[in-house]
Protein backbone atom coordinates (compact mmCIF):
# COMPACT_ATOMS: atom_id res chain seq x y z
CA UNK A 1 0.00 0.00 0.00
CA UNK A 2 2.91 2.40 1.01
CA UNK A 3 4.45 1.13 -2.13
CA UNK A 4 1.27 2.28 -4.34
CA UNK A 5 1.37 5.51 -2.61
CA UNK A 6 4.60 5.92 -3.47
CA UNK A 7 4.45 5.35 -7.23
CA UNK A 8 1.03 7.49 -7.17
CA UNK A 9 2.61 10.53 -5.49
CA UNK A 10 5.53 10.56 -8.14
CA UNK A 11 3.22 9.66 -11.33
CA UNK A 12 0.58 12.31 -10.29
CA UNK A 13 3.73 14.95 -10.16
CA UNK A 14 4.87 14.39 -13.42
CA UNK A 15 0.80 14.52 -15.01
CA UNK A 16 -1.55 16.06 -12.79
CA UNK A 17 -4.64 14.36 -15.12
CA UNK A 18 -2.69 10.76 -13.88
CA UNK A 19 -6.03 8.23 -14.10
CA UNK A 20 -4.32 5.21 -13.80
CA UNK A 21 -2.89 5.02 -10.35
CA UNK A 22 -5.80 7.65 -8.35
CA UNK A 23 -4.32 8.83 -4.40
CA UNK A 24 -6.19 7.85 -1.88
CA UNK A 25 -7.51 11.07 -1.25
CA UNK A 26 -9.05 11.14 -4.80
CA UNK A 27 -10.26 7.93 -3.79
CA UNK A 28 -12.07 8.83 -0.77
CA UNK A 29 -13.54 12.25 -2.15
CA UNK A 30 -15.22 9.88 -4.98
CA UNK A 31 -16.37 7.03 -2.18
CA UNK A 32 -17.92 9.55 -0.34
CA UNK A 33 -19.51 11.54 -2.92
CA UNK A 34 -21.33 8.48 -4.45
CA UNK A 35 -22.01 7.47 -0.68
CA UNK A 36 -23.95 11.08 0.09
CA UNK A 37 -24.65 12.95 -3.30
CA UNK A 38 -27.88 11.65 -5.07
CA UNK A 39 -27.59 11.03 -8.89
CA UNK A 40 -28.34 13.57 -10.94
CA UNK A 41 -29.96 10.97 -13.51
CA UNK A 42 -32.07 9.20 -10.98
CA UNK A 43 -32.31 11.09 -7.81
CA UNK A 44 -31.04 7.98 -5.70
CA UNK A 45 -27.86 7.83 -3.95
CA UNK A 46 -25.96 5.44 -6.02
CA UNK A 47 -23.57 3.39 -3.70
CA UNK A 48 -26.72 2.87 -1.95
CA UNK A 49 -28.84 1.60 -4.97
CA UNK A 50 -25.83 -0.69 -6.19
CA UNK A 51 -25.63 -1.96 -3.00
CA UNK A 52 -28.74 -3.01 -2.00
CA UNK A 53 -29.39 -4.65 -5.39
CA UNK A 54 -26.23 -6.50 -5.51
CA UNK A 55 -26.95 -7.92 -1.64
CA UNK A 56 -30.54 -8.12 -2.29
CA UNK A 57 -29.73 -10.44 -5.58
CA UNK A 58 -26.82 -12.68 -3.11
CA UNK A 59 -29.05 -13.35 -1.05
CA UNK A 60 -32.35 -14.13 -2.99
CA UNK A 61 -30.42 -16.39 -4.62
CA UNK A 62 -28.69 -18.09 -1.95
CA UNK A 63 -31.71 -18.18 0.01
CA UNK A 64 -33.05 -20.42 -2.65
CA UNK A 65 -30.14 -22.33 -3.15
CA UNK A 66 -30.17 -23.10 0.50
CA UNK A 67 -33.87 -24.39 0.35
CA UNK A 68 -33.79 -26.21 -2.50
CA UNK A 69 -30.01 -27.70 -1.74
CA UNK A 70 -31.47 -28.92 1.85
CA UNK A 71 -34.45 -30.03 0.86
CA UNK A 72 -33.14 -31.88 -2.34
CA UNK A 73 -29.75 -33.10 -0.37
CA UNK A 74 -31.79 -34.76 2.69
CA UNK A 75 -34.01 -36.39 0.41
CA UNK A 76 -31.68 -38.39 -1.15
CA UNK A 77 -29.69 -39.03 1.80
CA UNK A 78 -32.80 -40.51 3.69
CA UNK A 79 -34.37 -42.53 0.80
CA UNK A 80 -31.80 -44.11 -1.31
CA UNK A 81 -33.79 -44.63 -3.76
CA UNK A 82 -33.87 -40.97 -4.32
CA UNK A 83 -30.10 -40.89 -3.61
CA UNK A 84 -29.53 -43.79 -6.34
CA UNK A 85 -31.58 -41.49 -8.80
CA UNK A 86 -30.15 -37.97 -8.67
CA UNK A 87 -26.99 -38.76 -7.69
CA UNK A 88 -25.79 -38.86 -11.27
CA UNK A 89 -27.49 -36.40 -12.45
CA UNK A 90 -26.46 -34.09 -9.81
CA UNK A 91 -22.91 -35.00 -10.59
CA UNK A 92 -23.40 -34.23 -14.16
CA UNK A 93 -25.14 -31.14 -13.49
CA UNK A 94 -22.73 -29.66 -11.09
CA UNK A 95 -20.03 -29.93 -13.44
CA UNK A 96 -22.03 -27.50 -15.47
CA UNK A 97 -20.03 -24.49 -16.17
CA UNK A 98 -22.74 -21.84 -14.81
CA UNK A 99 -21.23 -18.78 -16.24
CA UNK A 100 -21.21 -20.77 -19.59
CA UNK A 101 -25.50 -20.76 -19.42
CA UNK A 102 -25.45 -16.93 -18.99
CA UNK A 103 -26.57 -15.89 -22.19
CA UNK A 104 -28.95 -18.23 -21.95
CA UNK A 105 -30.54 -16.81 -18.54
CA UNK A 106 -30.44 -13.48 -19.91
CA UNK A 107 -32.26 -14.77 -23.20
CA UNK A 108 -35.26 -16.42 -20.64
CA UNK A 109 -35.16 -14.58 -18.00
CA UNK A 110 -34.13 -10.87 -19.15
CA UNK A 111 -31.31 -8.76 -18.02
CA UNK A 112 -33.18 -7.87 -14.84
CA UNK A 113 -32.64 -9.03 -11.35
CA UNK A 114 -34.41 -12.86 -12.32
CA UNK A 115 -30.98 -13.66 -14.40
CA UNK A 116 -28.64 -12.64 -11.39
CA UNK A 117 -30.31 -14.88 -9.21
CA UNK A 118 -30.65 -17.64 -11.42
CA UNK A 119 -27.67 -17.76 -12.33
CA UNK A 120 -26.45 -17.23 -8.37
CA UNK A 121 -29.18 -20.03 -7.76
CA UNK A 122 -27.34 -22.76 -10.60
CA UNK A 123 -23.87 -21.49 -9.57
CA UNK A 124 -24.31 -22.66 -5.87
CA UNK A 125 -27.48 -24.86 -5.43
CA UNK A 126 -25.71 -28.11 -7.26
CA UNK A 127 -22.93 -27.94 -4.43
CA UNK A 128 -24.93 -27.40 -1.73
CA UNK A 129 -27.41 -30.31 -2.87
CA UNK A 130 -23.94 -32.47 -2.72
CA UNK A 131 -22.73 -31.44 0.24
CA UNK A 132 -26.18 -32.06 2.26
CA UNK A 133 -25.80 -35.25 0.72
CA UNK A 134 -22.92 -35.58 1.59
CA UNK A 135 -23.33 -34.66 5.44
CA UNK A 136 -26.57 -36.99 5.79
CA UNK A 137 -24.74 -40.12 5.01
CA UNK A 138 -21.86 -38.95 7.40
CA UNK A 139 -24.98 -39.13 9.88
CA UNK A 140 -26.75 -42.08 8.25
CA UNK A 141 -26.03 -44.70 11.69
CA UNK A 142 -28.58 -42.25 13.65
CA UNK A 143 -31.13 -42.71 10.55
CA UNK A 144 -30.41 -46.56 11.80
CA UNK A 145 -30.68 -45.82 15.27
CA UNK A 146 -33.65 -43.67 15.11
CA UNK A 147 -35.50 -46.33 13.55
CA UNK A 148 -34.52 -48.83 16.19
CA UNK A 149 -36.31 -45.87 18.43
CA UNK A 150 -39.23 -46.38 16.70
CA UNK A 151 -39.09 -42.95 15.08
CA UNK A 152 -41.11 -42.11 11.12
CA UNK A 153 -39.05 -41.78 8.39
CA UNK A 154 -40.74 -37.66 8.81
CA UNK A 155 -39.40 -37.73 12.43
CA UNK A 156 -36.34 -39.00 11.62
CA UNK A 157 -35.71 -35.83 8.78
CA UNK A 158 -37.63 -33.14 11.10
CA UNK A 159 -35.89 -34.26 14.40
CA UNK A 160 -33.11 -35.72 14.11
CA UNK A 161 -31.54 -34.61 11.13
CA UNK A 162 -32.73 -31.22 10.16
CA UNK A 163 -31.38 -29.48 13.40
CA UNK A 164 -28.00 -31.20 13.00
CA UNK A 165 -27.86 -30.25 9.29
CA UNK A 166 -28.51 -26.58 10.03
CA UNK A 167 -25.28 -25.53 11.13
CA UNK A 168 -23.92 -27.85 7.68
CA UNK A 169 -26.11 -26.05 5.43
CA UNK A 170 -24.51 -22.80 6.94
CA UNK A 171 -21.00 -23.89 6.47
CA UNK A 172 -22.18 -25.21 2.74
CA UNK A 173 -23.60 -21.45 2.50
CA UNK A 174 -20.37 -19.79 3.42
CA UNK A 175 -18.15 -22.05 1.15
CA UNK A 176 -20.19 -20.69 -2.02
CA UNK A 177 -20.92 -17.29 -1.28
CA UNK A 178 -17.69 -16.67 -2.79
CA UNK A 179 -18.70 -18.37 -5.89
CA UNK A 180 -21.85 -16.35 -5.76
CA UNK A 181 -20.06 -12.91 -5.59
CA UNK A 182 -17.94 -13.91 -8.77
CA UNK A 183 -21.47 -14.96 -10.69
CA UNK A 184 -22.89 -11.58 -9.82
CA UNK A 185 -20.26 -9.32 -11.01
CA UNK A 186 -20.03 -11.42 -14.08
CA UNK A 187 -23.96 -11.23 -14.87
CA UNK A 188 -23.83 -7.29 -13.62
CA UNK A 189 -21.37 -6.89 -16.12
CA UNK A 190 -22.44 -8.50 -19.10
CA UNK A 191 -25.96 -7.43 -18.77
CA UNK A 192 -27.63 -4.48 -16.38
CA UNK A 193 -28.64 -1.29 -15.27
CA UNK A 194 -27.40 -1.39 -11.79
CA UNK A 195 -25.57 -3.13 -9.50
CA UNK A 196 -21.99 -2.88 -7.83
CA UNK A 197 -20.95 -5.18 -10.79
CA UNK A 198 -22.43 -2.93 -13.50
CA UNK A 199 -20.81 0.30 -11.70
CA UNK A 200 -17.28 -1.22 -12.22
CA UNK A 201 -17.80 -1.81 -15.43
CA UNK A 202 -19.99 1.06 -16.66
CA UNK A 203 -16.63 3.38 -15.42
CA UNK A 204 -14.27 1.07 -16.60
CA UNK A 205 -14.53 2.62 -20.09
CA UNK A 206 -13.53 6.76 -18.64
CA UNK A 207 -10.71 4.81 -16.76
CA UNK A 208 -12.09 5.57 -13.28
CA UNK A 209 -9.69 4.10 -11.03
CA UNK A 210 -11.00 6.48 -8.39
CA UNK A 211 -14.21 4.41 -8.51
CA UNK A 212 -13.06 1.37 -9.29
CA UNK A 213 -10.50 0.66 -6.67
CA UNK A 214 -12.99 1.86 -4.03
CA UNK A 215 -15.46 -0.35 -5.37
CA UNK A 216 -13.44 -3.63 -5.49
CA UNK A 217 -12.88 -3.04 -1.34
CA UNK A 218 -16.32 -2.05 -0.75
CA UNK A 219 -17.81 -5.46 -2.41
CA UNK A 220 -14.82 -7.05 -0.56
CA UNK A 221 -15.95 -6.06 2.84
CA UNK A 222 -19.55 -7.43 2.21
CA UNK A 223 -17.78 -10.30 1.29
CA UNK A 224 -16.04 -10.75 4.54
CA UNK A 225 -18.84 -9.09 6.46
CA UNK A 226 -21.85 -11.58 5.29
CA UNK A 227 -19.43 -14.82 6.03
CA UNK A 228 -18.78 -13.55 9.71
CA UNK A 229 -22.49 -12.58 9.76
CA UNK A 230 -22.82 -16.42 8.95
CA UNK A 231 -20.01 -17.61 11.33
CA UNK A 232 -21.41 -15.88 14.30
CA UNK A 233 -25.81 -16.66 13.16
CA UNK A 234 -24.12 -20.54 13.44
CA UNK A 235 -22.48 -20.50 16.69
CA UNK A 236 -25.12 -18.26 18.40
CA UNK A 237 -27.75 -21.02 17.14
CA UNK A 238 -25.86 -24.06 17.05
CA UNK A 239 -22.99 -23.83 20.05
CA UNK A 240 -22.56 -27.58 20.02
CA UNK A 241 -21.55 -27.64 16.09
CA UNK A 242 -18.40 -26.06 16.42
CA UNK A 243 -16.88 -28.59 19.43
CA UNK A 244 -18.10 -31.26 17.96
CA UNK A 245 -16.06 -30.33 14.96
CA UNK A 246 -12.89 -30.15 17.01
CA UNK B 1 -42.52 -58.04 22.30
CA UNK B 2 -45.94 -57.87 21.02
CA UNK B 3 -46.65 -61.22 19.18
CA UNK B 4 -46.53 -64.84 20.71
CA UNK B 5 -43.66 -66.95 19.30
CA UNK B 6 -44.98 -68.53 16.66
CA UNK B 7 -42.04 -70.60 15.09
CA UNK B 8 -37.99 -70.35 16.59
CA UNK B 9 -38.63 -73.34 19.16
CA UNK B 10 -39.48 -70.69 21.28
CA UNK B 11 -36.05 -68.74 20.59
CA UNK B 12 -35.53 -65.43 20.86
CA UNK B 13 -33.96 -64.88 17.52
CA UNK B 14 -33.38 -67.66 15.03
CA UNK B 15 -31.76 -67.20 11.89
CA UNK B 16 -32.16 -70.10 9.28
CA UNK B 17 -30.20 -71.11 6.43
CA UNK B 18 -29.16 -67.63 5.55
CA UNK B 19 -26.47 -66.94 2.89
CA UNK B 20 -25.80 -63.57 1.48
CA UNK B 21 -23.86 -62.57 -2.17
CA UNK B 22 -22.89 -59.66 -3.12
CA UNK B 23 -22.95 -60.10 -7.27
CA UNK B 24 -20.61 -63.12 -7.39
CA UNK B 25 -19.12 -62.67 -3.97
CA UNK B 26 -20.42 -64.99 -1.13
CA UNK B 27 -20.14 -63.39 2.31
CA UNK B 28 -22.38 -65.77 4.24
CA UNK B 29 -22.99 -69.37 3.52
CA UNK B 30 -25.35 -71.02 5.13
CA UNK B 31 -25.85 -69.00 8.88
CA UNK B 32 -27.52 -71.18 10.89
CA UNK B 33 -27.94 -69.92 15.08
CA UNK B 34 -30.31 -69.56 17.66
CA UNK B 35 -30.13 -67.70 20.43
CA UNK B 36 -32.16 -67.77 23.85
CA UNK B 37 -33.46 -65.15 25.72
CA UNK B 38 -31.01 -63.55 28.28
CA UNK B 39 -27.48 -64.97 26.30
CA UNK B 40 -24.72 -62.79 25.91
CA UNK B 41 -23.45 -63.82 22.76
CA UNK B 42 -19.93 -62.01 21.82
CA UNK B 43 -19.75 -62.82 18.08
CA UNK B 44 -16.06 -62.59 16.59
CA UNK B 45 -14.66 -63.09 13.22
CA UNK B 46 -11.39 -61.81 11.04
CA UNK B 47 -12.05 -58.80 9.20
CA UNK B 48 -13.26 -58.80 5.91
CA UNK B 49 -15.21 -62.36 7.48
CA UNK B 50 -18.86 -60.90 7.23
CA UNK B 51 -19.60 -60.13 10.76
CA UNK B 52 -20.97 -56.61 10.05
CA UNK B 53 -22.88 -58.33 6.67
CA UNK B 54 -24.79 -60.60 9.73
CA UNK B 55 -24.86 -58.14 12.40
CA UNK B 56 -26.71 -55.52 9.58
CA UNK B 57 -29.09 -58.59 8.23
CA UNK B 58 -29.89 -59.51 12.22
CA UNK B 59 -30.84 -55.23 12.30
CA UNK B 60 -32.67 -55.37 8.88
CA UNK B 61 -30.62 -53.37 7.20
CA UNK B 62 -29.48 -56.00 4.59
CA UNK B 63 -32.04 -58.56 3.09
CA UNK B 64 -30.09 -62.24 2.97
CA UNK B 65 -29.96 -63.58 -0.20
CA UNK B 66 -32.06 -66.77 0.93
CA UNK B 67 -32.97 -68.06 4.19
CA UNK B 68 -34.56 -65.64 6.90
CA UNK B 69 -34.19 -64.46 10.20
CA UNK B 70 -36.99 -63.98 12.88
CA UNK B 71 -37.04 -62.01 16.25
CA UNK B 72 -40.04 -63.54 18.66
CA UNK B 73 -41.17 -65.55 14.83
CA UNK B 74 -41.46 -62.41 13.39
CA UNK B 75 -39.57 -62.59 10.18
CA UNK B 76 -37.03 -59.21 10.51
CA UNK B 77 -37.84 -56.46 7.38
CA UNK B 78 -35.67 -53.33 8.60
CA UNK B 79 -34.59 -51.55 11.64
CA UNK B 80 -37.21 -51.35 14.28
CA UNK B 81 -38.10 -51.44 17.91
CA UNK B 82 -37.34 -54.87 18.96
CA UNK B 83 -33.89 -54.23 18.18
CA UNK B 84 -31.69 -51.63 20.18
CA UNK B 85 -28.07 -50.89 18.99
CA UNK B 86 -24.77 -49.67 19.81
CA UNK B 87 -22.40 -48.34 17.20
CA UNK B 88 -18.31 -47.94 17.86
CA UNK B 89 -18.87 -44.45 16.91
CA UNK B 90 -21.81 -43.49 19.33
CA UNK B 91 -24.29 -41.97 16.69
CA UNK B 92 -25.62 -39.81 19.53
CA UNK B 93 -27.92 -36.18 18.88
CA UNK B 94 -24.85 -33.63 18.64
CA UNK B 95 -28.02 -31.09 19.31
CA UNK B 96 -30.27 -32.50 22.03
CA UNK B 97 -28.12 -32.76 25.86
CA UNK B 98 -27.56 -36.22 27.10
CA UNK B 99 -31.59 -36.31 29.04
CA UNK B 100 -32.88 -35.43 25.71
CA UNK B 101 -30.96 -37.61 23.77
CA UNK B 102 -31.88 -40.87 26.18
CA UNK B 103 -35.34 -39.42 26.47
CA UNK B 104 -35.67 -38.78 22.58
CA UNK B 105 -36.84 -42.26 21.46
CA UNK B 106 -39.80 -43.02 23.65
CA UNK B 107 -40.55 -38.95 23.07
CA UNK B 108 -40.80 -39.26 18.91
CA UNK B 109 -43.48 -42.28 19.92
CA UNK B 110 -45.83 -39.80 20.85
CA UNK B 111 -47.53 -38.18 17.74
CA UNK B 112 -46.27 -35.10 16.89
CA UNK B 113 -50.01 -32.97 17.24
CA UNK B 114 -50.14 -34.52 20.85
CA UNK B 115 -46.94 -32.70 22.12
CA UNK B 116 -47.10 -29.66 20.05
CA UNK B 117 -50.56 -29.27 21.78
CA UNK B 118 -49.57 -30.16 25.51
CA UNK B 119 -52.23 -32.05 27.05
CA UNK B 120 -52.09 -32.94 30.43
CA UNK B 121 -51.39 -36.57 29.61
CA UNK B 122 -49.08 -35.55 27.55
CA UNK B 123 -47.23 -33.89 29.89
CA UNK B 124 -47.82 -36.35 32.30
CA UNK B 125 -46.27 -39.07 29.85
CA UNK B 126 -43.23 -36.58 29.03
CA UNK B 127 -42.83 -36.42 32.79
CA UNK B 128 -42.51 -40.55 33.06
CA UNK B 129 -40.26 -40.41 30.32
CA UNK B 130 -37.92 -37.97 32.00
CA UNK B 131 -38.13 -39.97 35.69
CA UNK B 132 -37.51 -42.91 33.93
CA UNK B 133 -34.49 -41.69 31.76
CA UNK B 134 -33.28 -40.19 34.92
CA UNK B 135 -33.32 -43.50 36.47
CA UNK B 136 -31.22 -45.08 34.41
CA UNK B 137 -28.54 -42.18 33.99
CA UNK B 138 -28.50 -42.82 37.73
CA UNK B 139 -27.53 -46.63 36.91
CA UNK B 140 -25.02 -45.58 34.94
CA UNK B 141 -23.68 -43.02 36.96
CA UNK B 142 -23.95 -40.24 34.50
CA UNK B 143 -26.91 -38.36 36.37
CA UNK B 144 -24.41 -35.52 36.90
CA UNK B 145 -24.32 -35.18 33.04
CA UNK B 146 -27.51 -35.03 32.26
CA UNK B 147 -27.60 -31.57 30.87
CA UNK B 148 -24.15 -31.72 29.27
CA UNK B 149 -24.15 -31.89 25.62
CA UNK B 150 -22.68 -35.41 24.18
CA UNK B 151 -19.13 -33.10 22.84
CA UNK B 152 -18.73 -32.09 26.87
CA UNK B 153 -18.29 -35.82 27.61
CA UNK B 154 -15.78 -38.32 27.43
CA UNK B 155 -15.62 -41.45 25.12
CA UNK B 156 -16.33 -43.86 27.74
CA UNK B 157 -19.50 -41.53 28.85
CA UNK B 158 -20.43 -41.49 25.51
CA UNK B 159 -21.16 -44.58 25.06
CA UNK B 160 -23.03 -45.05 28.08
CA UNK B 161 -24.66 -42.75 26.80
CA UNK B 162 -25.68 -44.19 23.85
CA UNK B 163 -26.41 -47.71 25.57
CA UNK B 164 -28.83 -45.66 27.76
CA UNK B 165 -30.70 -44.54 24.67
CA UNK B 166 -30.85 -48.21 23.70
CA UNK B 167 -32.33 -49.25 27.30
CA UNK B 168 -34.68 -47.09 27.11
CA UNK B 169 -37.25 -48.27 24.57
CA UNK B 170 -36.52 -52.07 25.90
CA UNK B 171 -35.17 -53.69 23.13
CA UNK B 172 -35.64 -57.37 23.07
CA UNK B 173 -31.73 -57.43 21.59
CA UNK B 174 -29.23 -55.60 22.18
CA UNK B 175 -26.81 -55.65 18.93
CA UNK B 176 -23.25 -53.77 19.44
CA UNK B 177 -21.00 -53.82 16.65
CA UNK B 178 -17.71 -52.95 18.34
CA UNK B 179 -18.97 -50.63 20.89
CA UNK B 180 -15.75 -50.08 22.96
CA UNK B 181 -13.40 -50.22 20.10
CA UNK B 182 -12.75 -46.16 20.15
CA UNK B 183 -11.80 -46.82 23.81
CA UNK B 184 -8.60 -46.53 25.47
CA UNK B 185 -7.43 -49.51 27.40
CA UNK B 186 -8.83 -48.49 30.95
CA UNK B 187 -11.87 -46.79 29.61
CA UNK B 188 -12.32 -50.23 28.19
CA UNK B 189 -12.23 -52.44 30.73
CA UNK B 190 -14.33 -50.09 33.27
CA UNK B 191 -16.94 -50.29 30.05
CA UNK B 192 -16.69 -53.56 30.39
CA UNK B 193 -17.46 -54.20 33.43
CA UNK B 194 -20.30 -52.12 33.40
CA UNK B 195 -22.06 -54.15 30.24
CA UNK B 196 -21.70 -57.33 32.21
CA UNK B 197 -23.22 -55.46 35.35
CA UNK B 198 -26.57 -54.09 33.34
CA UNK B 199 -26.52 -57.37 31.21
CA UNK B 200 -27.35 -58.82 34.39
CA UNK B 201 -29.04 -56.36 35.92
CA UNK B 202 -31.98 -56.05 33.25
CA UNK B 203 -31.77 -59.55 31.53
CA UNK B 204 -30.38 -58.21 28.39
CA UNK B 205 -30.16 -60.58 25.50
CA UNK B 206 -26.85 -58.86 23.68
CA UNK B 207 -25.20 -59.87 20.34
CA UNK B 208 -21.98 -57.81 20.90
CA UNK B 209 -19.38 -58.33 17.70
CA UNK B 210 -15.58 -57.66 18.08
CA UNK B 211 -12.41 -58.19 16.41
CA UNK B 212 -10.84 -58.48 19.63
CA UNK B 213 -10.81 -62.37 20.60
CA UNK B 214 -10.19 -61.74 24.88
CA UNK B 215 -12.69 -58.89 24.93
CA UNK B 216 -15.25 -61.64 23.11
CA UNK B 217 -14.25 -64.51 26.11
CA UNK B 218 -14.21 -62.00 28.81
CA UNK B 219 -18.13 -60.69 27.98
CA UNK B 220 -19.94 -63.56 26.22
CA UNK B 221 -22.21 -66.10 27.95
CA UNK B 222 -21.91 -67.39 24.43
CA UNK B 223 -18.73 -67.56 22.52
CA UNK B 224 -19.26 -67.43 18.46
CA UNK B 225 -16.87 -67.08 15.72
CA UNK B 226 -17.34 -67.03 12.02
CA UNK B 227 -14.99 -68.52 9.52
CA UNK B 228 -14.21 -68.36 5.84
CA UNK B 229 -11.85 -70.93 6.16
CA UNK B 230 -13.88 -74.59 5.40
CA UNK B 231 -15.07 -76.84 3.07
CA UNK B 232 -17.63 -79.43 2.56
CA UNK B 233 -18.13 -82.14 0.56
CA UNK B 234 -19.49 -80.44 -2.46
CA UNK B 235 -16.13 -78.34 -2.66
CA UNK B 236 -13.07 -79.85 -3.85
CA UNK B 237 -9.63 -77.97 -5.63
CA UNK B 238 -8.70 -74.84 -4.75
CA UNK B 239 -11.39 -73.12 -2.45
CA UNK B 240 -12.37 -69.85 -3.59
CA UNK B 241 -15.38 -67.83 -3.00
CA UNK B 242 -16.46 -69.30 -0.17
CA UNK B 243 -18.93 -67.33 2.42
CA UNK B 244 -18.31 -67.86 6.30
CA UNK B 245 -20.36 -69.72 8.10
CA UNK B 246 -20.32 -70.53 12.54
CA UNK B 247 -16.98 -72.36 13.02
CA UNK B 248 -17.35 -72.18 16.47
CA UNK B 249 -19.57 -72.36 19.32
CA UNK B 250 -19.44 -72.39 22.92
CA UNK B 251 -21.21 -72.04 26.39
CA UNK B 252 -18.85 -70.30 28.36
CA UNK B 253 -19.10 -69.52 32.15
CA UNK B 254 -22.76 -68.44 32.99
CA UNK B 255 -21.71 -66.95 35.91
CA UNK B 256 -20.75 -63.46 35.77
CA UNK B 257 -20.15 -62.65 39.66
CA UNK B 258 -17.32 -65.77 39.04
CA UNK B 259 -15.97 -62.56 36.46
CA UNK B 260 -15.86 -60.00 38.67
CA UNK B 261 -13.52 -62.06 41.03
CA UNK B 262 -10.86 -63.00 38.02
CA UNK B 263 -9.35 -59.84 37.04
CA UNK B 264 -9.55 -59.49 32.89
CA UNK B 265 -6.33 -61.13 32.13
CA UNK B 266 -6.86 -63.84 34.37
CA UNK B 267 -10.20 -64.92 32.69
CA UNK B 268 -8.74 -64.94 29.57
CA UNK B 269 -5.81 -67.00 30.54
CA UNK B 270 -7.85 -69.47 31.97
CA UNK B 271 -9.58 -69.55 28.46
CA UNK B 272 -6.52 -69.60 26.83
CA UNK B 273 -7.16 -73.05 24.87
CA UNK B 274 -10.55 -71.60 23.39
CA UNK B 275 -8.39 -68.95 22.07
CA UNK B 276 -6.00 -70.61 20.30
CA UNK B 277 -8.43 -72.85 18.72
CA UNK B 278 -10.15 -70.27 17.63
CA UNK B 279 -7.02 -68.49 16.23
CA UNK B 280 -6.26 -71.76 14.12
CA UNK B 281 -9.24 -72.82 13.06
CA UNK B 282 -10.83 -69.27 12.15
CA UNK B 283 -8.14 -66.77 11.72
CA UNK B 284 -5.72 -68.66 10.19
CA UNK B 285 -6.31 -68.73 6.20
CA UNK B 286 -4.12 -71.59 5.73
CA UNK B 287 -6.10 -73.86 8.07
CA UNK B 288 -9.07 -75.37 6.15
CA UNK B 289 -10.73 -78.20 7.96
CA UNK B 290 -14.17 -79.66 7.11
CA UNK B 291 -17.57 -78.18 8.26
CA UNK B 292 -17.99 -81.60 10.14
CA UNK B 293 -14.81 -80.39 12.34
CA UNK B 294 -16.62 -77.24 13.26
CA UNK B 295 -17.01 -77.63 17.11
CA UNK B 296 -19.95 -76.66 18.32
CA UNK B 297 -20.88 -77.47 21.52
CA UNK B 298 -23.75 -75.06 22.48
CA UNK B 299 -26.82 -76.34 23.15
CA UNK B 300 -28.37 -74.40 20.61
CA UNK B 301 -25.60 -75.33 17.48
CA UNK B 302 -26.67 -76.98 14.61
CA UNK B 303 -24.70 -79.61 13.07
CA UNK B 304 -24.08 -79.56 9.81
CA UNK B 305 -24.69 -82.75 7.86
Amino acid sequence: MIGYYIIALERHEVNPKEKLMPLPTQMIDKFSDLATEPSKRTGEILLVQDTVTSVKRIVVGMILSAVVGLTVGLSMGLFPGIGALLGPVITFTSNIVPTALLPLLLIILGVGDASKIGLIFLGTVFIITRTIYADTLVLRKQITKSLTLGASQLQIGYEIMLPQLMPRLIDALKLTLGAAWIFLVAAEAIAGTEGLGYRIFLVRRYMAMDLIIPYVLWITVLAIGMDTLLTYIRNKLYPWYKAEQG
Amino acid sequence: MKTKNRSGNGKLLHIESVTKRYGSLQVLEDIDLSITKGEFCSLVGPSGSGKSTLFRSILGEEKPTSGKVTINGNVVQRPDESKGIVYQGYALFEHLSVIDNVMKGPVMQIPNRKRLFKSKSTTRKIREIRERAMHYLESVRLADAAHKYPHQLSGGMRQRVAITQALMTKPQILLMDEPFGALDESTRRDAQLFLLELWEKYNMTIIFVTHDLDEALFLGSRFLAISQYHKDYKQRGVLQNIGARIGFDVDLDPVVNRRSQLSFEEYVEQHADIKEVVMRECFDPSYIQHVNEFQLTHKDSFVSP
